[in-house]
Protein backbone atom coordinates (compact mmCIF):
# COMPACT_ATOMS: atom_id res chain seq x y z
CA UNK A 1 0.00 0.00 0.00
CA UNK A 2 1.25 3.18 -0.98
CA UNK A 3 1.58 5.93 1.79
CA UNK A 4 -1.34 8.32 1.73
CA UNK A 5 1.07 11.67 2.14
CA UNK A 6 3.14 10.60 -0.52
CA UNK A 7 -0.12 10.10 -3.32
CA UNK A 8 -1.06 13.58 -1.71
CA UNK A 9 1.84 15.55 -2.29
CA UNK A 10 2.40 13.51 -5.73
CA UNK A 11 -0.91 14.59 -6.99
CA UNK A 12 -1.11 18.51 -5.30
CA UNK A 13 2.54 19.25 -6.28
CA UNK A 14 1.54 22.43 -7.87
CA UNK A 15 -0.36 23.90 -5.41
CA UNK A 16 2.43 22.74 -2.47
CA UNK A 17 5.28 24.73 -4.70
CA UNK A 18 3.06 27.74 -4.69
CA UNK A 19 1.98 27.65 -0.83
CA UNK A 20 5.82 27.07 0.16
CA UNK A 21 6.75 30.56 -2.34
CA UNK A 22 4.13 32.42 -0.94
CA UNK A 23 5.28 31.32 2.50
CA UNK A 24 8.84 32.06 1.28
CA UNK A 25 7.88 35.70 0.31
CA UNK A 26 5.49 36.37 2.99
CA UNK A 27 8.65 36.20 5.20
CA UNK A 28 9.83 39.58 6.16
CA UNK A 29 14.13 38.39 5.93
CA UNK A 30 12.98 37.65 1.84
CA UNK A 31 16.34 38.82 0.27
CA UNK A 32 14.87 40.27 -2.25
CA UNK A 33 18.06 41.88 -3.23
CA UNK A 34 20.25 38.45 -2.84
CA UNK A 35 17.92 36.34 -5.33
CA UNK A 36 14.95 37.55 -7.37
CA UNK A 37 11.56 35.75 -7.21
CA UNK A 38 11.87 33.83 -10.60
CA UNK A 39 15.28 32.34 -9.13
CA UNK A 40 13.63 31.76 -5.91
CA UNK A 41 11.06 29.92 -7.81
CA UNK A 42 13.14 27.51 -10.28
CA UNK A 43 15.21 26.81 -6.98
CA UNK A 44 12.30 25.63 -5.34
CA UNK A 45 10.64 23.79 -8.09
CA UNK A 46 13.53 22.16 -8.98
CA UNK A 47 13.77 21.06 -5.10
CA UNK A 48 10.26 20.06 -4.70
CA UNK A 49 10.20 18.16 -7.76
CA UNK A 50 13.29 16.09 -6.47
CA UNK A 51 11.37 15.55 -3.36
CA UNK A 52 7.90 14.17 -4.74
CA UNK A 53 9.51 12.16 -6.83
CA UNK A 54 12.20 10.35 -4.89
CA UNK A 55 10.02 9.81 -1.65
CA UNK A 56 8.56 6.50 -1.48
CA UNK A 57 7.11 4.42 1.51
CA UNK A 58 10.82 2.94 1.91
CA UNK A 59 12.60 6.43 2.52
CA UNK A 60 10.07 8.71 3.75
CA UNK A 61 11.73 7.55 7.62
CA UNK A 62 15.45 7.81 6.60
CA UNK A 63 17.13 10.85 5.49
CA UNK A 64 20.51 9.69 4.72
CA UNK A 65 18.65 7.00 2.03
CA UNK A 66 20.41 6.38 -1.38
CA UNK A 67 17.00 7.70 -2.53
CA UNK A 68 17.26 11.27 -1.35
CA UNK A 69 20.70 11.55 -3.39
CA UNK A 70 19.84 13.97 -5.93
CA UNK A 71 17.42 16.04 -3.02
CA UNK A 72 20.64 16.17 -0.84
CA UNK A 73 22.90 17.21 -3.89
CA UNK A 74 20.38 20.40 -4.70
CA UNK A 75 19.82 21.16 -1.08
CA UNK A 76 23.96 21.24 -0.46
CA UNK A 77 24.08 23.65 -4.30
CA UNK A 78 22.07 25.65 -2.53
CA UNK A 79 23.14 26.28 1.22
CA UNK A 80 26.76 26.65 -0.87
CA UNK A 81 25.44 29.54 -3.24
CA UNK A 82 23.15 30.69 -0.40
CA UNK A 83 26.83 30.90 1.73
CA UNK A 84 28.75 32.73 -0.56
CA UNK A 85 26.19 34.97 -1.36
CA UNK A 86 25.74 36.18 1.83
CA UNK A 87 22.46 34.75 2.83
CA UNK A 88 22.20 34.50 6.97
CA UNK A 89 21.78 31.12 8.50
CA UNK A 90 18.37 32.20 9.66
CA UNK A 91 17.56 33.10 6.07
CA UNK A 92 18.44 29.49 4.76
CA UNK A 93 17.19 27.91 7.68
CA UNK A 94 13.45 29.54 6.95
CA UNK A 95 14.32 28.48 3.46
CA UNK A 96 13.94 24.51 4.21
CA UNK A 97 11.35 24.72 7.24
CA UNK A 98 8.87 26.87 5.27
CA UNK A 99 8.69 23.95 2.66
CA UNK A 100 7.21 21.87 6.13
CA UNK A 101 4.04 24.43 6.47
CA UNK A 102 3.41 24.00 3.17
CA UNK A 103 3.63 20.08 3.25
CA UNK A 104 2.17 20.25 6.55
CA UNK A 105 -0.88 22.72 5.54
CA UNK A 106 -1.43 20.91 2.09
CA UNK A 107 -1.59 17.08 4.78
CA UNK A 108 -4.40 18.97 6.76
CA UNK A 109 -6.34 19.85 4.43
CA UNK A 110 -6.26 16.09 2.74
CA UNK A 111 -6.56 13.86 5.19
CA UNK A 112 -9.56 13.75 7.08
CA UNK A 113 -8.79 11.61 9.58
CA UNK A 114 -7.45 13.19 13.16
CA UNK A 115 -5.05 10.20 13.78
CA UNK A 116 -3.81 9.40 10.12
CA UNK A 117 -2.95 13.09 9.80
CA UNK A 118 -1.02 13.50 13.17
CA UNK A 119 1.38 10.17 12.07
CA UNK A 120 1.23 11.50 8.56
CA UNK A 121 2.58 15.15 10.24
CA UNK A 122 5.19 13.96 12.20
CA UNK A 123 6.80 11.81 9.88
CA UNK A 124 6.42 14.38 7.03
CA UNK A 125 8.23 16.81 10.27
CA UNK A 126 10.98 14.49 10.65
CA UNK A 127 12.17 13.94 7.33
CA UNK A 128 11.68 17.73 6.76
CA UNK A 129 13.73 18.64 9.77
CA UNK A 130 16.63 16.02 8.69
CA UNK A 131 16.94 18.08 5.33
CA UNK A 132 17.08 21.21 7.27
CA UNK A 133 20.00 19.49 9.97
CA UNK A 134 21.76 18.53 6.19
CA UNK A 135 21.33 21.96 4.80
CA UNK A 136 23.08 23.98 7.69
CA UNK A 137 25.47 21.70 7.95
CA UNK A 138 26.31 22.49 4.08
CA UNK A 139 25.92 25.90 4.98
CA UNK A 140 28.28 26.18 7.92
CA UNK A 141 30.56 23.98 5.64
CA UNK A 142 30.98 26.24 2.97
CA UNK A 143 31.23 29.28 5.64
CA UNK A 144 34.04 27.81 7.20
CA UNK A 145 35.63 26.66 3.97
CA UNK A 146 35.81 30.74 3.32
CA UNK A 147 37.07 31.38 6.85
CA UNK A 148 39.97 28.83 5.74
CA UNK A 149 40.86 30.53 2.28
CA UNK A 150 41.19 33.71 4.36
CA UNK A 151 43.49 32.81 6.31
CA UNK A 152 45.80 31.27 4.08
CA UNK A 153 45.61 34.62 2.39
CA UNK A 154 46.64 36.53 5.33
CA UNK A 155 49.23 34.29 5.79
CA UNK A 156 50.44 34.41 2.49
CA UNK A 157 50.58 38.44 2.79
CA UNK A 158 52.27 38.71 5.65
CA UNK A 159 55.10 37.56 5.84
CA UNK A 160 57.05 40.00 3.48
CA UNK A 161 60.73 39.67 4.38
CA UNK A 162 62.47 43.12 3.65
CA UNK A 163 66.51 43.57 2.59
CA UNK A 164 66.91 46.88 4.85
CA UNK A 165 70.70 47.16 3.80
CA UNK A 166 73.28 45.20 1.91
CA UNK A 167 73.28 41.93 4.13
CA UNK A 168 70.87 42.97 6.72
CA UNK A 169 67.24 41.32 6.00
CA UNK A 170 64.45 42.60 8.03
CA UNK A 171 61.50 40.26 8.86
CA UNK A 172 58.26 42.47 10.85
CA UNK A 173 55.68 39.90 12.10
CA UNK A 174 52.78 41.18 12.51
CA UNK A 175 49.86 39.06 13.95
CA UNK A 176 49.86 36.02 16.50
CA UNK A 177 52.34 33.12 15.59
CA UNK A 178 51.42 29.56 15.32
CA UNK A 179 53.04 26.66 14.40
CA UNK A 180 51.79 26.55 10.86
CA UNK A 181 52.89 30.30 10.60
CA UNK A 182 56.75 29.87 12.00
CA UNK A 183 57.04 27.85 10.02
CA UNK A 184 55.93 29.96 6.62
CA UNK A 185 57.95 32.37 8.39
CA UNK A 186 60.91 30.49 8.42
CA UNK A 187 61.05 29.05 5.38
CA UNK A 188 60.66 32.25 3.77
CA UNK A 189 63.04 33.74 5.76
CA UNK A 190 66.02 31.22 4.65
CA UNK A 191 65.19 31.01 1.53
CA UNK A 192 65.80 34.79 1.64
CA UNK A 193 69.00 34.62 3.50
CA UNK A 194 70.32 32.04 0.50
CA UNK A 195 69.20 34.13 -2.04
CA UNK A 196 70.47 37.38 -1.34
CA UNK A 197 73.53 35.82 1.15
CA UNK A 198 72.88 38.49 4.19
CA UNK A 199 74.63 37.86 7.32
CA UNK A 200 71.63 39.54 9.58
CA UNK A 201 68.13 39.01 10.17
CA UNK A 202 65.94 41.25 12.22
CA UNK A 203 63.02 39.85 13.82
CA UNK A 204 60.52 42.15 14.60
CA UNK A 205 58.09 41.47 17.19
CA UNK A 206 56.18 44.64 18.03
CA UNK A 207 53.16 43.61 15.95
CA UNK A 208 52.68 40.14 17.75
CA UNK A 209 50.27 40.98 20.35
CA UNK A 210 51.15 38.64 22.69
CA UNK A 211 54.14 35.86 23.49
CA UNK A 212 54.02 32.51 25.39
CA UNK A 213 56.03 29.70 25.86
CA UNK A 214 54.63 28.47 22.25
CA UNK A 215 55.19 31.51 20.52
CA UNK A 216 58.60 32.38 22.30
CA UNK A 217 59.68 28.68 21.23
CA UNK A 218 58.95 29.23 17.87
CA UNK A 219 61.19 32.70 18.16
CA UNK A 220 63.79 30.39 19.66
CA UNK A 221 63.36 27.76 16.26
CA UNK A 222 63.54 30.33 14.10
CA UNK A 223 67.03 31.95 15.67
CA UNK A 224 68.43 28.59 15.60
CA UNK A 225 67.86 27.56 12.19
CA UNK A 226 69.28 30.89 10.90
CA UNK A 227 72.67 30.47 13.20
CA UNK A 228 72.51 27.08 11.50
CA UNK A 229 72.99 28.49 7.93
CA UNK A 230 75.28 31.03 9.39
CA UNK A 231 73.62 34.09 9.77
CA UNK A 232 72.86 35.34 12.96
CA UNK A 233 69.36 37.13 13.92
CA UNK A 234 68.20 39.74 16.29
CA UNK A 235 64.79 40.16 17.73
CA UNK A 236 63.58 43.68 17.58
CA UNK A 237 60.17 45.18 18.89
CA UNK A 238 60.34 43.48 22.15
CA UNK A 239 57.27 45.79 23.86
CA UNK A 240 57.73 46.36 28.22
CA UNK A 241 54.56 43.81 28.75
CA UNK A 242 56.35 41.16 26.13
CA UNK A 243 59.23 41.15 28.70
CA UNK A 244 57.67 40.93 31.65
CA UNK A 245 55.21 37.81 30.19
CA UNK A 246 58.75 36.53 28.82
CA UNK A 247 60.22 36.65 32.27
CA UNK A 248 57.29 35.06 34.27
CA UNK A 249 57.11 32.66 32.08
CA UNK A 250 60.52 31.44 32.33
CA UNK A 251 61.34 31.40 28.69
CA UNK A 252 65.46 31.55 28.66
CA UNK A 253 66.39 34.02 25.67
CA UNK A 254 69.94 34.78 26.69
CA UNK A 255 71.36 33.10 23.79
CA UNK A 256 69.23 35.37 21.58
CA UNK A 257 70.23 38.94 20.54
CA UNK A 258 67.16 41.24 21.37
CA UNK A 259 66.84 44.84 20.87
CA UNK A 260 63.81 47.10 22.42
CA UNK A 261 63.34 48.79 18.69
CA UNK A 262 63.74 48.36 15.11
CA UNK A 263 66.69 50.93 14.83
CA UNK A 264 68.61 49.50 17.85
CA UNK A 265 68.48 46.32 16.12
CA UNK A 266 69.63 47.95 13.08
CA UNK A 267 72.35 49.94 14.62
CA UNK A 268 73.95 46.85 16.38
CA UNK A 269 73.28 45.03 12.51
CA UNK A 270 75.55 47.76 11.36
CA UNK A 271 78.50 47.25 14.08
CA UNK A 272 78.32 44.21 13.55
CA UNK A 273 79.09 44.45 9.45
CA UNK A 274 81.61 47.44 11.04
CA UNK A 275 79.54 49.58 9.35
CA UNK A 276 79.05 53.28 10.05
CA UNK A 277 76.53 55.62 10.03
CA UNK A 278 77.99 59.06 9.74
CA UNK A 279 76.61 62.57 9.53
CA UNK A 280 78.25 64.36 6.32
CA UNK A 281 77.94 67.63 7.95
CA UNK A 282 80.30 66.96 10.72
CA UNK A 283 82.55 64.47 8.87
CA UNK A 284 83.13 66.90 5.84
CA UNK A 285 83.70 70.13 7.72
CA UNK B 1 83.53 2.22 -2.71
CA UNK B 2 81.88 6.10 -2.80
CA UNK B 3 84.35 8.66 -1.21
CA UNK B 4 83.74 12.22 -0.54
CA UNK B 5 87.33 13.48 -1.25
CA UNK B 6 89.09 15.55 1.10
CA UNK B 7 90.89 18.69 -0.35
CA UNK B 8 93.81 20.70 1.42
CA UNK B 9 94.38 23.82 0.53
CA UNK B 10 96.70 25.42 2.68
CA UNK B 11 96.78 24.74 6.26
CA UNK B 12 93.13 24.08 6.13
CA UNK B 13 90.76 20.45 4.93
CA UNK B 14 88.29 21.22 1.89
CA UNK B 15 85.02 18.82 2.37
CA UNK B 16 82.23 19.36 -0.46
CA UNK B 17 79.55 16.94 -0.07
CA UNK B 18 78.09 16.83 -3.34
CA UNK B 19 75.83 13.80 -3.31
CA UNK B 20 73.02 13.17 -1.06
CA UNK B 21 74.85 11.35 2.22
CA UNK B 22 73.67 7.61 3.46
CA UNK B 23 75.29 6.39 6.35
CA UNK B 24 77.98 4.44 5.26
CA UNK B 25 79.46 7.35 3.06
CA UNK B 26 79.15 9.48 6.70
CA UNK B 27 80.88 7.35 8.40
CA UNK B 28 83.72 6.69 6.04
CA UNK B 29 83.92 10.61 5.50
CA UNK B 30 84.04 10.79 9.59
CA UNK B 31 86.67 8.62 9.52
CA UNK B 32 88.89 9.46 6.46
CA UNK B 33 88.51 13.15 7.92
CA UNK B 34 89.62 12.31 11.22
CA UNK B 35 92.99 10.47 9.42
CA UNK B 36 93.32 13.42 7.13
CA UNK B 37 93.56 16.27 10.36
CA UNK B 38 96.12 13.74 11.57
CA UNK B 39 98.60 13.51 8.61
CA UNK B 40 97.82 16.88 7.36
CA UNK B 41 98.02 18.57 10.45
CA UNK B 42 95.63 20.85 9.44
CA UNK B 43 94.29 23.52 11.57
CA UNK B 44 90.64 24.41 9.97
CA UNK B 45 88.00 22.01 8.16
CA UNK B 46 85.05 23.63 6.02
CA UNK B 47 82.42 21.35 5.32
CA UNK B 48 80.28 22.51 2.05
CA UNK B 49 77.05 20.56 2.33
CA UNK B 50 75.32 23.06 0.17
CA UNK B 51 74.26 20.20 -2.31
CA UNK B 52 72.84 18.19 0.53
CA UNK B 53 69.34 18.35 0.25
CA UNK B 54 68.25 15.56 3.14
CA UNK B 55 69.22 15.22 6.33
CA UNK B 56 68.42 13.24 9.55
CA UNK B 57 68.85 12.68 12.80
CA UNK B 58 72.05 10.54 12.12
CA UNK B 59 73.72 12.81 9.74
CA UNK B 60 73.09 15.65 12.03
CA UNK B 61 74.97 13.69 14.66
CA UNK B 62 77.64 12.72 12.30
CA UNK B 63 78.08 16.76 11.86
CA UNK B 64 78.43 17.40 15.05
CA UNK B 65 80.65 14.49 15.85
CA UNK B 66 83.45 15.07 13.12
CA UNK B 67 83.73 18.89 13.97
CA UNK B 68 83.93 17.62 18.39
CA UNK B 69 86.87 15.55 16.67
CA UNK B 70 88.44 18.21 14.63
CA UNK B 71 88.41 20.48 18.03
CA UNK B 72 90.24 17.44 19.96
CA UNK B 73 92.95 16.82 17.02
CA UNK B 74 93.18 20.94 17.60
CA UNK B 75 91.41 22.18 14.19
CA UNK B 76 88.00 23.76 13.91
CA UNK B 77 85.10 23.41 12.16
CA UNK B 78 82.98 25.10 9.79
CA UNK B 79 79.83 24.16 7.80
CA UNK B 80 79.07 26.44 4.78
CA UNK B 81 75.78 26.48 2.42
CA UNK B 82 72.97 24.59 4.56
CA UNK B 83 69.91 24.41 2.56
CA UNK B 84 66.66 26.18 4.15
CA UNK B 85 64.78 22.85 4.39
CA UNK B 86 68.14 21.19 6.03
CA UNK B 87 68.75 23.42 8.93
CA UNK B 88 64.74 23.65 9.68
CA UNK B 89 64.85 19.88 9.88
CA UNK B 90 68.00 20.08 12.59
CA UNK B 91 66.22 22.43 14.11
CA UNK B 92 62.93 20.41 14.74
CA UNK B 93 64.71 17.36 15.22
CA UNK B 94 66.04 18.93 18.31
CA UNK B 95 69.76 19.06 17.06
CA UNK B 96 70.84 22.86 16.99
CA UNK B 97 74.44 21.58 16.14
CA UNK B 98 75.93 23.38 19.31
CA UNK B 99 79.48 23.90 18.78
CA UNK B 100 79.69 23.79 14.98
CA UNK B 101 80.20 27.38 13.28
CA UNK B 102 78.44 27.76 10.70
CA UNK B 103 78.66 30.25 7.49
CA UNK B 104 76.71 31.53 4.65
CA UNK B 105 79.16 30.70 1.66
CA UNK B 106 82.58 29.32 1.28
CA UNK B 107 84.10 32.36 0.86
CA UNK B 108 82.21 33.25 4.50
CA UNK B 109 83.62 30.42 5.81
CA UNK B 110 86.78 30.63 5.06
CA UNK B 111 86.66 33.78 6.53
CA UNK B 112 85.33 32.67 9.73
CA UNK B 113 88.12 30.35 9.85
CA UNK B 114 90.23 32.01 9.24
CA UNK B 115 89.43 34.51 12.32
CA UNK B 116 89.16 31.79 14.42
CA UNK B 117 92.88 30.37 13.70
CA UNK B 118 94.14 33.76 14.11
CA UNK B 119 92.61 33.72 17.73
CA UNK B 120 93.70 30.57 18.63
CA UNK B 121 97.08 31.57 17.76
CA UNK B 122 97.12 34.58 19.92
CA UNK B 123 97.44 36.69 17.21
CA UNK B 124 95.33 39.87 17.27
CA UNK B 125 92.61 40.54 15.12
CA UNK B 126 93.24 43.68 13.79
CA UNK B 127 89.53 44.70 12.86
CA UNK B 128 90.43 48.32 11.92
CA UNK B 129 92.92 47.78 9.53
CA UNK B 130 89.49 46.26 6.78
CA UNK B 131 87.31 48.71 8.38
CA UNK B 132 84.79 50.05 5.49
CA UNK B 133 81.82 52.62 5.18
CA UNK B 134 78.80 51.26 3.50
Amino acid sequence: MKNEAITIFQKRKKIILETWIKYQLADETLREDLISNEDLRTQSDELLNALVTKLSDQNIDDVKSPGFEQVTDILNSISVSRAKQGFSPRETGIYVLSLKDALLEILQQDIKDPQELYIQSLKISKLIDGFSIMTFEAFLKEREDVILRQTDEITEISTPVIQVWDGILALPIIGTLDSARTQIVMENLLQKIVETGSGIAILDISGVPAVDSLVAQHLIKTVSATRLMGAECIISGIRPEIAQTVVHLGIDLSNVITKATLASALKSAFAMLRLQVVNKSTVNL
Amino acid sequence: MERIPILRLGNLLLVTIQVDLYDKLAETLEADLVQMINKTNAQGVLIDISAVSIIDSFMGRIIGNIATMSRVLDAETVVVGMQPAVAITLVELGLPLKGVASALSVDKGMEVLKKKIQQKEGLKDTPEDNDFIG
